[in-house]
Parts: structure tokens; C-alpha cells; sequence
């Protein structure tokens, strides 16, 4: 009427889908202190909850005097293993397939672990009753070392299992302390490559022990409502629905009282996948006391008690060509699962996907076997950006590659790119079964070396190692090439589930209100990725909705569907695979919808941005908001009213983003000081959905590949003590020592994706860790340093120097 | 228990509490104020997301004892915006330059740069890291934050030079 029509791109551009740097949604909230995280939630009468831990590695309870911490003012309860015995409470399931103690049952098992949970009016309180309570012990041997862990002599961790035949279903025991041992390939194939090979190395590469530390500890507030008999949990869930459906079997409610609400957490990084103590002691305590109880762990519970991270000893083995074909791959691993086995993992798979080891190299043979072990030290969800021992395989991998050039004296790019899947060779089915999907991996590494200037650092480094040693200089130089591929978007349920039970699909429910604006909700559960912005933008790019009129909701059990949540990278192979579904079950309806109003049949309809018009006459046309309003108002006889869609999608594949890093390190030889020059990452997460979000994920990645490569490590004493479990002692990168990133990307869509999405979370993780490491070690190769572990501190980092004769 | 009358100017608002003297900040702002932008983080001074403005310093409200802070001119993130409901340069800036993604450091580090830019209006990125070095993020990996904070420091010098 008065306004020009909009143009196809300016409407386009209106909606601020799929490929659009859309400003998250999520930010004025955030930026303006009215985020509404877990310990903000304030309930009427809340209680508060508080831990006795354990001082010892490993202790026999004596006894447990409650008294004087009963007469603290405030305390209104001491709750203890006993107190749980009568519910069956004091051990929890977890999602490997054992239990785990919530209060210390007889025996303390790790240091810190929970021994009694002192419940009053407030949290200063709570913490003068947890000091007051008093637990003799007697202490025991604790099982420190995995590799010892399996010794004849060695002290039995868990007396409760200790004749079980299996844990998790996984097969039989070797010793009290084993847990199970999973393999993978064909043991025979291998077996004969490496007999016939012509070069052979051998490793052990250890990915040590330590933790995600997102921001925002975990936290929850328990609310049972006795007259009702509903209870509803806020709390740092990543999967609410698992926390939903385990609490409905562990206790005697049924599931539909009970409501799991996440709000907005804090960072969670695998850390907050699991059920934890904390978690049930504060429903106990509300159920006990029938008002709300808020249990909130500080940084040292965090790191010392909740869900560690890797501890994987991995001894790899290359067979090769004498010209640098790999023929052969073995891995033993020796995996370090604390006290209990709470691994997040998919059921079947009690090493993860550890599979991927292979990872983006053409391998005919391999075989790995995994024995997972009980120490004295914490348990948890191993993960860490990256949850299903991907990054520990591509990490064992990308450093046995590096020392395979080093023994044949190859260049690490140049022997990568001998070996790697080419185009042609796609969809590829390794050899252990996996059929990846979609990638050109030499045009990767082939870019990410002309950016960087690959040749020529090489030769900056060539004559840096002659400056050294004819003592011009104390610094050398190193360049650290990764080169991976991921598996993520967990996963075809036919292969993969939780707990043994529920299948790892996600979902989308999509409602478009009569004025054209729309809510959607899901299963999956934000925990920084900004769903609320991306999510929608997938859908406005499907349902010619924009952006800015679709709101996403997701973390309540209550109404969102139900879903596996988020970790491993999987809401966007998986979640946002049921948002593009969902949106095209909304566009079928639609377009009935619009043929109706239009007089014509459906098949006369073409889709034009936001707008269904008839093929040859595009004046005659129906906006996707005019068909919303008609769907509450006027349908085609036979069809139903309003224009919602539910989408369960099960995933057909797993997706498998990749990418090539390359880090330039310096290392002063007297200090063992590091300093990163250069980090470049190239990654291919197929389609972009916001290339904003995408580069913050990948430097935040990068930062905490940073922290784990080079500085963190969560250790213990002989006497089982957890050395470093505060943020004085372990090392969280500040913006100085953090490093500046270079991000590039290429673009190969999945084939059996909807929107031909990969995911990308936890790719600067998995390459990231290898890069850095690589990089520190390369700096040693040319004067015959081969291996040094993880993480690189100045102190190891001079230790290597030393033992290679650098240093006096 | 012993307590104690602290009276305090809180994003610009005068406010009074009776606490138990061993009461930290932190926990007056969120606990007794429903102040709760400021977050807490690891209650051991090292991870910045409990910092406020106090008295034209940025402190770690995790380690102040609220009787500390009787008297003070407290600045929470929730003072940050004009008063006509307008954003702070820097709340803007973040939001412009994806310099946050889960939030939770966020009011310490905009806080943190509030205070930061008045000590040094035009920072090198080399000096906005050691600016903002108590201040740690999980997610961000810190160089949209530092683009952020750079961002502001221009838009407010422009703003200063129209004005």
C-alpha cells in the first residue's frame, strides 16, 4: 500500500536464520544481573544443606557422633548412611551401570566423599554443624595408582562389589578392583600388521586426571510438596530428564510428580550430566523436613568430589611403512574411575566411543583394549568438553603419529596427510565399523598450513634448533599439528541409550500462536551454547517465522518433551535436527492450510521465504502469519485446528565435525616456560547456523584445551590426599596467560542431517589438547626428546629439558 | 551469635541490615538483599565473579565482611545502567561482541572493566588481560571479552569527547 515490498533477501534477512551472527537472546538478561541461576532461587521457609566429608583416601567409619552438632543453633538435622539404609537410599545408581554411595556406607573410599549432611536455617549454620559432627575412623591402605590397582596384594576399594561378576553388564572381573574390560577391532588383524610391519612405535601417553570447573558450581534446591506429594528439583542439570526418570526410580513417587526444572547454569561442560549426592540429599531433607533445602558445593567440594574428568594411561602402538603408510594401530589403556563408576557414557559403551581412535587416517588394522579400574580417588563423569573418551583417543593418536614421523624421520603435516580418508573415500567405514559421514580432510590441513605459513616456520625452527646448539640461543621453538575428527551427536538409539533404558533421541515442540509468533521447546538443556538464539534460527529458517517472534524454552520436565539433554556436542546433530523436522511438520500443515485458502491444491504451491504463493501467479500468496491466524479459524474439512508439531528424532548416524589446528610454541630451556605464538584452528562443523556462536565456542574450547595441556591436573599423594583441589592450586587460565586465536572454517554439510549440521562444542577441545601438546613436544624432537606427559608446567616442561641433557 | 548494624549506599539506594558479624558481602547482597547479580564462584578471592564497586575499587565481595563495607558505596551490576534504563557502554559492548556465553562471570567482569576503564581510559588489549586477570572465564576463552572491553573504552572516549 504505501511501503515497497520487501525484497526476497531483505526478507530473508528478516527472519535472522540459519547462517545469520544473530546477537544472542540470552545477553540482556545475563549483562544486566538477572540471570536466574540455581543459587539465586530463594524459597519460602529453604533450609540449607551441608556436607561432612571424608578426611582420609580410604577409612573404616567407626563410629558417628551427632550431638554436638545437633545442639549447634540452627541445625535441625544430621542425616548419615543410617538414616538411609531404611529408605534404600544410601547407594544411588549411576550412569555406568554401579552404584554409588550417597553418604558413606561403613568405608570412606576417596577423599572428601560424603559421610553426613547437616540440614538448618541457614548456610552458615549448616557449615557450623558439619564442623561439629564427629567421625572417628580408621584408616586404610588406599589404592592410589591404576596401574596398580589390579596387583595381587593390592587393598579391595569396594567391599560391596567385591563378588560381583560384572559391573554395568560389561563383562567378567579379573580382580575386586577391575571393573571391566571393553575392546574394540580385530585383535588377529592387528596382531599380523604389526608382526609384518616394518616400523613399529610404542608409547605410553597419559591423559591425566582433571576437571571442567564451569563457573557455577553444582546446586539445587529440593522442594517436596507432602500434601500433594510432588516434588520439584531446580538444579544444575544438563539432562533433566535423566535426573527425572532416575529419581522416579530410586524413590517411591511416581514420575509425573515430579518436575526437574534447569534454569540458567552457570557453565557446565560435562560437569553437571551426572547425579550427584548433593542432588539427593537435599530431596531426602525436604522430604524429611517437608520445607524446601538448598545444597550448594563450594570450588573445593567441586573439584575434589564432583565428576573429575579423563585419567586415562593409554599405551599406544603404530605399525608402518618404512615410507610412513600406517598399517597397524594397537592401544592398552589403563582407565582410573575413581571409587565408583559414574562414567557418562551410552550404556553399551563403557569406554565411550574410544573407537574414533582412528580417527581421520585410513588405518586397514587396529585393536584396543580398555580395563577400567577402582581407586581411592573421586568418581565422576569423565567429562570435560567432551564426554565419550573421544578426546583421549584422538589425543593418544595425534601424539603416536607425531612419534612415528619423529622415528622416520617425516614431517608431522606430511605424514598426516599421507595417511588421511581422502574425498573419494566417503561415506568411510573405519575399521573399527564407524561410517563417517561427510569431509575433506587434506583440503583442511592443506589450508590451515598456507595460513599459517606452515613451510616457513618449519624452516624458522630448523635454524633455531643449529642457533641452540651453537649456543646463540636458550629457546626453542615448536609447532604442534592436530589434525581430528570427531564423533559427536549422541546418538542412533539402536546403538546408543542412558541408563540402560531410554534411547539418546532428542525432541522439539513446536507451537505457532494465531498472531504468527511462536514457542518451541526441547529436551536439550543450555548451559552458555545460546539454544534461545540458535534453536530459533533454525526454525525461522524452516518456518519463515523470524527469529525475534519465536521464543525457546527449555529445562523444565513439566513441559519441555522429553530428551538426553546436552552434552556431547549433541543438541545440534540431535536437537536441532528435531527443530528442522518439527518445522517442516509445521510447513506440511501450513501448506494445506494456504492451499485451502487459496482455492488451489497443495501441489500448486511453491515456498518463498515466509510465503506460500501459487506457482505462476505469485501475487496470489499467503504469508506464513496469515496461515497461522487461518489455522485457529479456518481449516480444510478433516484437518485440525492450530499448528503445533512434535518431533522425536532418533538420529541415523552419529555426526563426525573435524578440523586441523596448528600451535607455535616457544620454550625457554632454562625455565621450561612456554609461550604460545601462534594458535591457528580450522574447523568443519558442516552447515553454520551463527558463525558468532560458533567462534566463541571454538575459543572457549581452545582456552580449556589451553588450561588441560598445559597446566591442570587434579593429582594425589601415596596417602590418597587430593592434591590441588582449589583454584589456588589448579590452574584455570586468566585472559594474560590465554593465548590469542586465530579461527578459520570449511564447510562440509552431513548428508543425513536435516539442516547438514555437525556440532561443534567440544572440536576445540579434541584438537586443541593434541595441538598444544604436540606443539611443547615437537620443540624437543629435533635433539631427542620423544614423549613428555601432561600438563606442560614450567617445572616438567624444565624436568624434560634435563633428562635429554639441555640442562645442567 | 553476635551481630552487627551495617548501612550501606547500594546502587545508589541507602539500605540497613542487622547480620551475624562474621556475615560476608556477598552474602549480605544476595542473601539478605536479594542482590544477586553478583555471583559466587569458588569463595576463596580467585575467581572474580562475586566482584562490586566499592568506595571507586573493585573488590571480591566473597572475602569483605559486610561490617567492612559499613559506610560504603557499594556498585552491583545492577547499578550499571543509566538510570533512564539505557545500557552502561560496556553491557552494550558485551552483547555486541559475544563477550559471554554462560553469564555467570559476567556481572563480575563488567564490574571489574567499569572500574578498570576509569583507571585507564585508553587500555592496550595487553592491558585489559592484566586489568581483568582476577577475573576468570570458563566459556569465552577471553578475547570477545577483551574486544568488548576495547569496544566500550572507544564508544565511551567518543561519547567524552562529544560532550
Amino acid at each position: 500500500m504505501n511501503a515497497k515490498a520487501a525484497s526476497k533477501k531483505e526478507r530473508e534477512d528478516a527472519l535472522e536464520g540459519i547462517g545469520c551472527s544473530r546477537k544472542r537472546v540470552e545477553d540482556p538478561r545475563f549483562t544486566q544481573g538477572k540471570g536466574n541461576y540455581v543459587d539465586d532461587i530463594k524459597l519460602p521457609g529453604m533450609l540449607h544443606g551441608d556436607f561432612v566429608r571424608s578426611p582420609y583416601g580410604h577409612a573404616r567409619i567407626k563410629s558417628i557422633n551427632k550431638e554436638a552438632a545437633l545442639a549447634t543453633p540452627g541445625v535441625l538435622a544430621v542425616l548419615t548412611a543410617e538414616d538411609l539404609i531404611p529408605l534404600n537410599l544410601h547407594y544411588m545408581p549411576t550412569l555406568a551401570g554401579d552404584v554409588q554411595a550417597v553418604l558413606a556406607h561403613e568405608k570412606v573410599l576417596f577423599q572428601n566423599q560424603e559421610v553426613a549432611f547437616v540440614v538448618a536455617e541457614d548456610r552458615y549454620s549448616a557449615a557450623d554443624g558439619a564442623e561439629l559432627v564427629e567421625v572417628e575412623y580408621e584408616e586404610l591402605d588406599p589404592v592410589v595408582n591404576p596401574f596398580h590397582a589390579m596387583d595381587k596384594d593390592a587393598t579391595i576399594v569396594r567391599e560391596d562389589v567385591k563378588d560381583a561378576k560384572e559391573i554395568g553388564g560389561h563383562g567378567p572381573r579379573k580382580h575386586p578392583n577391575h571393573i571391566w574390560n571393553w575392546q574394540a577391532g580385530d585383535k588377529d588383524a592387528a596382531d599380523k600388521a604389526f608382526k609384518e610391519a616394518e616400523v613399529t612405535v610404542e608409547e605410553m601417553v597419559s591423559y591425566q586426571r582433571c576437571h571442567a570447573s564451569p563457573m557455577e558450581t553444582a546446586c539445587c534446591v529440593a522442594d517436596f510438596d507432602k500434601i500433594n506429594g510432588e516434588l520439584t528439583v531446580h538444579g544444575t542439570f544438563q539432562a533433566p530428564h535423566v535426573v527425572r526418570t532416575v529419581a522416579a526410580l530410586i524413590s517411591p513417587l511416581p514420575e509425573h510428580k515430579i518436575r526437574i526444572i534447569s534454569p540458567d547454569i552457570g557453565g557446565g561442560f560435562g560437569n553437571k550430566v551426572g547425579v550427584y549426592p548433593g542432588y539427593i540429599m537435599a530431596i531426602v531433607a525436604s522430604i524429611v523436613t517437608g520445607v524446601p533445602v538448598k545444597w550448594v558445593e563450594d570450588r573445593i567440594e567441586n573439584l575434589s568430589a564432583t565428576a573429575f574428568a579423563r585419567d586415562y594411561h593409554m599405551t599406544g602402538e603404530l605399525a608402518a611403512t618404512k615410507d610412513g603408510k600406517i598399517t597397524g594401530l594397537r592401544a592398552n589403556v589403563i582407565a582410573d574411575h575413581g571409587a565408583f563408576d559414574a562414567c557418562v557414557s551410552a550404556s553399551k559403551f563403557p569406554a565411550g566411543l574410544f573407537m574414533i581412535v582412528s580417527n581421520s587416517y585410513d588405518i586397514p588394522a587396529a585393536h584396543v583394549s580398555v580395563d577400567g579400574v577402582y581407586t581411592n580417588k573421586a568418581p565422576g563423569g569423565v567429562a570435560y568438553r567432551c564426554s565419550l573418551r573421544v578426546t583421549e583417543a584422538i589425543y593418544m593418536m595425534e601424539r603416536m603419529i607425531d612419534i612415528l614421523a619423529q622415528k622416520l624421520d617425516m614431517d608431522p603435516a606430511e605424514i598426516r596427510l599421507k595417511n588421511m580418508i581422502t574425498p573419494a573415500q566417503f561415506p568411510y567405514t573405519t575399521t573399527f565399523g564407524l561410517q563417517y559421514d561427510s569431509g575433506d580432510y587434506p583440503a583442511a590441513l592443506k589450508k590451515a598450513m598456507k595460513a599459517v605459513g606452515y613451510d616457513d616456520l618449519r624452516k624458522e625452527q630448523a635454524q633455531r634448533v643449529e642457533d641452540f646448539k651453537a649456543g646463540k640461543t636458550r629457546e626453542l621453538m615448536g609447532i604442534g599439528v592436530s589434525t581430528f575428527t570427531e564423533i559427536v551427536g549422541a546418538g542412533p538409539s539402536r546403538v546408543c541409550d542412558l541408563i540402560g533404558l531410554v534411547g539418546t533421541f532428542d525432541s522439539c515442540e513446536v507451537r505457532v500462536h494465531p498472531t504468527g509468533a511462536a514457542i518451541a521447546r526441547f529436551g536439550t538443556k543450555s548451559q552458555g551454547q545460546a539454544h534461545e538464539t540458535t534453536y530459533a534460527q533454525i526454525l525461522s529458517s524452516e518456518i519463515g517465522i523470524p527469529a525475534s517472534d519465536i521464543l525457546i524454552e527449555e529445562g523444565d520436565t513439566d513441559t519441555a518433551p522429553y530428551g538426553m539433554g546436552t552434552w556431547g556436542s549433541r543438541s545440534t546433530p540431535v536437537g536441532g535436527a528435531a527443530c528442522a523436522n518439527a518445522g517442516r511438520k509445521i510447513k506440511a500443515k501450513a501448506q494445506k492450510i494456504a492451499a485451502h485458502l487459496l482455492e488451489v491444491s497443495e501441489d500448486d504451491l511453491e515456498w518463498d521465504v515466509d510465503t506460500f504463493r501459487v506457482k505462476g501467479a505469485p501475487s496470489k500468496a499467503k504469508t506464513m502469519k496469515e496461515i497461522a491466524l487461518a489455522s485457529y479459524s479456518n481449516v480444510p474439512e478433516g484437518l485440525e485446528m492450530g499448528l503445533e508439531a512434535v518431533e522425536y528424532y532418533d538420529p541415523p548416524n552419529f555426526t563426525f565435525p573435524y578440523g586441523a589446528y596448528i600451535c607455535v610454541v616457544d620454550v625457554d630451556v632454562d625455565t621450561g616456560e612456554t609461550k604460545i605464538r601462534k594458535f591457528y584452528a580450522l574447523d568443519d562443523c558442516g552447515t553454520r547456523i551463527n558463525p558468532m556462536i560458533i567462534e566463541g565456542q571454538v575459543h572457549g574450547g581452545l582456552a580449556e584445551a589451553f588450561g588441560i595441556s598445559m597446566g591442570q591436573i587434579i593429582d594425589y599423594d601415596e596417602a590418597g590426599n587430593v592434591v590441588g583441589a582449589s583454584f589456588m592450586d589448579y590452574f584455570i587460565p586468566t585472559a594474560v596467560e590465554t593465548p590469542e586465536w586465530t579461527t578459520d572454517h570449511t564447510v562440509t554439510p552431513c548428508p543425513h542431517h536435516p539442516i547438514g549440521a555437525k556440532g561443534v562444542g567440544e572440536s576445540p577441545n579434541v584438537g586443541g589438547v593434541p595441538a598444544f601438546s604436540n606443539a611443547v613436544n615437537d620443540a624437543f624432537t629435533a635433539l631427542g626428546g620423544v614423549h613428555t606427559q601432561m600438563p606442560h608446567t614450567a617445572p616438567r616442561v624444565w624436568e624434560h629439558a634435563k633428562e635429554l641433557g639441555l640442562v645442567a | 551469635m553476635q551481630t552487627t548494624k551495617v548501612s550501606l549506599t547500594v546502587n545508589g539506594k541507602e539500605m540497613e541490615a542487622d547480620v551475624d558479624s562474621r556475615t560476608l558481602l556477598i552474602h549480605l547482597l544476595r542473601e539478605h538483599w536479594n542482590i544477586t547479580g553478583p555471583h559466587i564462584g569458588c569463595e576463596t578471592t580467585h575467581c572474580g565473579a562475586c566482584t562490586v564497586d566499592m568506595d571507586g575499587k573493585s573488590v571480591k565481595s566473597c572475602t569483605v565482611l559486610a561490617a567492612q563495607a559499613d559506610g560504603a558505596s557499594v556498585l552491583t551490576v545492577e547499578g550499571l545502567a543509566n538510570a533512564d534504563g539505557s545500557l552502561h557502554p560496556l553491557q552494550q559492548a558485551f552483547m555486541d561482541n559475544h563477550g559471554l556465553q554462560c553469564g555467570f562471570c559476567t556481572p563480575g567482569m563488567l564490574i571489574r572493566a567499569y572500574r578498570f576503564l576509569q583507571e585507564n581510559p585508553n587500555p592496550t588489549d595487553e592491558e585489559i588481560r592484566w586489568g581483568i586477570s582476577g577475573n576468570l572465564c570458563r566459556c569465552t576463552g577471553y578475547q570477545n571479552i577483551v574486544k568488548a572491553i576495547s569496544a566500550a573504552a572507544a564508544q565511551m572516549n567518543v561519547k567524552e569527547a562529544a560532550e
